[in-house]
């Protein structure tokens, strides 16, 4: 289902009736819900959203003030669509595909009203390069061709609604989005471009079960909580946890091909960072810059809340679209807490019965259907795809019994609690291991066997099963102190320990602890498992716990971290650990 | 200029009136009383049908002989170089006895959104020369900073402690403050201006007056027109301005109050489901361009009612501002100044005005180490409340202690002690070193090398 022109029959002419801040009324209008309307003189962009009897409610994607009742409106006949083609990648857009740069160069440093810019640059030559030939028969999504976006190749595709059809005739060379790259027998012709409303997800032909990790280079995230490439994650955390670090480092890191991030009602400054940082971070595997397979969606808070609405299906659309060429695409949504305010800000100006929280009774099923278009899926032309969605959430008060929280876990496979105590304690990432999750352990346990270790699904379970004692062996020790606790459970508070703050803890601004790979996570882990064989042994044969505390070498393990060739010191350290062990053994 | 006689209805401060010709979203409404006077108002709602007016002052006065003009225009504020050392109403007029402004342009005070890919990435250093500040948790040029504070704590002088001794070391541009208080008692308003007076900031300074027995909804315009006034400095003159925004609380409250008086479906606590975008579209104003000289720093104040950080005030501040300070009472007990709690504090921008090029290199890993120390050392305060202190293991004793000298050493300062990042870091490492130095886990060996008083050569500081 393309985007087509609809006939729109004017009778009297359409004119403003209402303007009440970012939510206006029409009258005379022949409308659908969902159309795209051009508001008052200076033809702002709006679009429908309630139809009541002969008021059309439109909510406006840009600032009303200064807009009069009887002033014009008109239709568009379009869905709110975004451009799709060549041109995406680098791009950084606001919540309706208008990309920033053009704003700036069109308005100033400040976003006035009433500009319009194209998505995709409709002047820029790509070079085409045909992979179908005249005569092959074509399906909807089937690709035709390539072009060489940036290091990513972007593939050209026949639109998911066209119907079947044989070329005749296939072009190669220089062509502008816009011009015809290939015609059907039927007369049909294509450009490169493709509309699609956003709204609407692209069909697929099968979505497939996630069995492949998505590695981000965390170790609390691959290592404890993995999400699945097509998995939906939810990252809940009061302000000043480190939510917004957490998710920049998942889009610099994560091995998808492709990365869509989208802020959402995010803080301009913050935006400048990503804005600023991207172009140049080297992507880790082909030292490219990292905005070369990135599209950035900024929406800052004060940007008019309709667009801020807007924004997430803009960026999920996109997603879908790369996910289609059979790329493996992230994306990030920071936040969905400030987009569901958005709806709640909305729904409260169009007088809707609230429900919880002033929060629309529709809340949940917006927030599902969105969730519900990530996933690992066979394309309509039948490679494999997939969109992880990774949103943040941001619960007021940090209280996770909020209406978006609990709706989002709902949906979600894995969530990864952020938690203000252990960011006040300077511990990041500051993902809590007791209360975060993940439900795609099972389904990739075969990948870890076959890619990590086989060793490494029993000794995750074993770090969880630490980290547990651990918390209840601190309730005693709040009460009794450490010394009370038999020497075994001392020996278990100083293994936690280290699994707390030499595996666990990551600095993202350290050049090599920012990524870690799952080969390491694995070495790291089992040093610690060493430490932790080798320190009950010594228990039973009878040294003390504060004779196991003074070896020296188990500290070292901590540096393992900030060393990119770390095979040769880590090999040192266990040789170290050994031989410090056999002198306490044969001293006890 | 049409004049309206037809009031239909007055609530709270809203006017209500029936029929008129089309009239802009936003637009400037003046009010003409029987006795002439005027008062300001401002477009909310409008169709054919009605119109719905939010008046900037109290209502007295307004009935159905009023007069309704409509500018159409939205609010304009003149504003000119010679504001700096002006003394203004929360609505805009002169309230030091001088001359009118001449206005060198007039701007529209809801102010446009920066664009996000015009920004700026800032990375200035502003040394405040409060320890807590500078040490962990930095504020750079063009952040927004709040201080979260509760009734009755001295967060109006930490505020001009800060307004006063704010500098980016090493820089000579010419720099401003624009100070917007908002419902604050007269008595407040005067210790802010004597000590204006006193350091001779004034000069420097513009400040817009609303207090507590103005009308509560002119605190709706007055950050709008400080912003303003600090935009036009900032972008237009290329200084660098602070804006010190007090008591966004206040602000809050008058932003309820009109919510009610619209009949709106009120959110959290009765605010309006808005108040997320409305304040962005306060805090947001501070930044920098890129390419431009001149930026917007702010730091805005609030009381938490009750204390408490999750009241949708500072809960939907946190979420918009790029960290906070938050004051806190039990250090004011202790008589620490100033009462900084450091551990719910955040600087967000922190990391990109730090380390070697912006502070020293060692900053960052001095600042997670004292705060990790001082954290643990923290919650064994509750420990040892319970098993006393010769339960404790060496080390947890060692922490406990640090706690107390960290309060006592760093925390604490004179109100007009104004310590250099040097300082600041030096003493930093001195608080450190009464810690074995396989504790200090977070910094690298190279920099314990070269600045552990242990290691270091020379003459010790302090």
């Amino acid at each position: 289902m393309e985007v087509k022109e609809k006939k729109t029959k004017e009778k009297k002419h359409a004119v403003l009736k209402r303007i009440a801040g970012p939510v206006v009324t029409a009258v005379n209008l022949d409308a659908h819900m969902y159309d795209v309307v051009k508001v008052g003189k200076e033809a702002l962009m709006g679009e429908v959203i309630k139809i009541q009897g002969d008021n059309i409610i439109i909510q406006v994607y840009e600032d009303t003030s200064g807009i009069r009742p009887g002033e014009p409106v008109e239709n568009t006949g379009l869905s709110l669509a975004v451009e799709l083609g060549p041109g995406l990648l680098t791009s950084i857009y606001d919540g309706i595909q208008r990309p920033l740069a053009v704003l700036v160069d069109k308005m100033g440093n400040f976003i006035e009203r009433g500009v319009s810019a194209p998505g995709l640059s409709h002047e820029k030559k790509w070079t085409f390069k045909p992979l179908v030939k005249s005569g092959d028969k074509l399906e909807a999504g089937a690709i035709l061709g390539e072009v060489q976006e940036t290091n990513i190749v972007h593939r050209v595709m026949l639109p998911p609604n066209a119907k079947p059809g044989i070329v005749k005739v296939i072009k190669s060379g220089d062509f502008t989005v816009d011009e015809f790259i290939c015609v059907l027998e039927d007369g049909r012709e294509y450009p490169m471009i493709q509309r699609w409303p956003v709204r609407v997800p692209r069909p697929v032909r099968e979505k497939m079960n996630p069995t492949i990790p998505l590695i981000t280079g965390q170790r609390i995230l691959d290592g404890l909580f993995p999400i699945a490439k097509g998995g939906t994650a939810a990252i809940p955390g009061p302000f000043g946890s480190g939510k917004t670090v957490t998710q920049q480092q998942l889009a610099k890191w994560s091995d998808a091909e492709i990365v869509v991030y989208i802020g959402c009602g995010e803080r301009g400054n913050e935006m400048t960072e990503v804005l600023t940082e991207f172009p140049h971070l080297e992507d880790p595997k082909t030292g490219k810059p990292l905005m070369e397979r990135t599209v950035l969606i900024a929406n800052t808070s004060n940007m008019p809340v309709a667009a801020r609405e807007a924004s997430v299906y803009t960026g999920i659309t996109i997603a879908e679209y790369f996910r289609d060429m059979g790329y493996d695409v992230s994306l990030m949504a920071d936040s969905t807490s400030r987009w569901a305010e958005a709806m709640r800000e909305i729904s409260s100006r169009l007088e809707e019965m609230p429900g919880e929280e002033g929060y629309p009774a529709y809340l949940a099923a917006r927030l599902s259907e969105f969730y519900e278009r990530a996933g690992l899926v066979k394309t309509l032309n039948g490679a494999r795809g997939s969109v992880s969605v990774i949103g943040a959430v941001s619960p007021p008060g940090g209280d996770f019994s909020e209406p978006v929280t609990q709706n989002t876990l709902r949906i979600v496979k894995v969530f990864w609690a952020l938690d203000a105590k252990l960011s006040q304690r300077r511990h990041f990432p500051a993902i809590n291991w007791l209360n975060s999750y993940s439900l795609y352990l099972e389904s990739l346990n075969d990948y870890y066997d076959r890619e990590v270790s086989p060793e490494w699904n029993r000794i995750r379970s074993w770090a969880m099963e630490v980290l547990q004692k651990e918390s209840e062996l601190q309730e005693i020790v709040q009460l009794v102190g450490s010394d009370a606790l038999p020497e075994s459970e001392q020996v278990t508070i100083e293994v936690a320990r280290m699994i707390r703050e030499f595996f666990l803890q990551q600095n993202a601004y350290d050049k090599v602890d920012t990524f870690c790979d799952m080969k390491k996570q694995y070495d790291m882990m089992k040093a610690i498992k060493l430490f932790s064989d080798l320190a009950y042994a010594a228990q039973i044969a009878g040294v003390s716990p504060s004779q196991i505390n003074t070896i020296k070498s188990k500290n070292e393990l901590n540096q393992i971290k900030f060393i990119k060739d770390y095979k040769p010191e880590l090999a040192k350290i266990e040789k170290e650990m050994d031989t410090e062990f056999n002198v306490l053994r044969s001293a006890a | 200029m049409k004049e309206y006689r037809t009031i239909n209805k007055i609530a709270g401060p809203l006017v209500f009136l029936d029929k008129t010709e089309p009239i802009g979203y936003g637009e400037l409404v003046n009010l003409v009383l029987a006795d002439g006077t005027v008062k300001r108002g401002q477009v909310l709602d409008t169709s054919d049908e009605l119109v719905v007016v939010q008046i900037f002052e109290t209502t007295a006065g307004i009935g159905k002989d009023t007069g309704v003009r409509f500018t159409g225009e939205a609010i304009k504020m003149p504003v000119g170089r010679e504001m700096l050392g002006r003394i203004l109403s929360g609505g805009g007029k002169p309230i030091d006895g001088g001359p009118e402004i001449v206005p060198e342009k007039r701007l529209d005070i809801t102010g446009a959104a920066i664009n996000p890919y015009a920004r700026g990435n800032p990375s200035d250093f502003i040394q405040t020369g409060v320890s807590t500040i500078d040490g962990t948790n930095t504020l750079v040029r063009g952040q927004k900073l709040p201080i979260f504070s509760g009734a009755g704590l001295p967060h109006n002088k930490l505020a001009l402690q800060i307004a006063r001794q704010a500098k980016v070391p090493g820089s000579t541009e010419g720099f401003a403050v624009v100070f917007a208080a908002m419902g604050i008692t007269k008595e407040e308003a005067n210790y802010f201006m004597q000590d204006f007076e006193r350091t001779g900031a004034l000069e420097h300074a513009v400040v817009f007056l609303n207090l507590a027995d103005d009308p509560a909804v002119e605190r709706i315009i007055t950050p709008r027109l400080a912003l303003t006034t600090a935009e036009y400095l900032a972008f237009e003159l290329g200084m660098h301005v602070l804006v010190i925004l007090t008591d966004m609380t206040n602000y809050c409250e008058a932003l309820r109050q009109i919510g009610a008086a619209r009949e709106e479906v009120p959110g959290r606590r009765g605010y309006p489901g808005y108040m997320y975008t409305d304040l962005a579209c306060l805090y947001e104003r501070a930044g920098i361009i890129k390419g431009q000289k001149g930026s917007v720093t702010q730091i805005p104040i609030l009381t938490m009612p009750g204390d408490d950080i999750t009241h949708p005030i500072p809960d939907l501040t946190g979420y918009i501002t790029e960290g906070q300070i938050v004051v806190n009472r039990e250090l004011h007990r202790k008589g620490i100044y100033p009462p900084v709690n450091v551990l719910p504090s955040l600087s967000r921008l922190m990391n990109l005005g730090i380390g070697k090029g912006h502070t020293r290199e060692d900053h960052k890993k001095v600042s997670d180490q004292m705060y990790a120390g001082y954290a643990e050392g923290n919650d064994l305060r509750g420990l040892v409340a319970i098993v006393g202190k010769d339960a404790l293991s060496e080390r947890d004793r060692m922490l406990l202690e640090f706690a107390d000298i960290f309060e006592n050493r760093f925390v604490r300062q004179g109100y007009d002690e104004d310590r250099t990042i040097e300082d600041t870091l030096n003493l930093g490492w001195d608080l450190l070193s009464t810690l074995p130095v396989e504790q200090l886990v977070r910094i690298d060996r190279e920099l314990i090398q070269k600045y552990h008083p242990k290691f270091r050569t020379g003459a010790k500081k302090e």
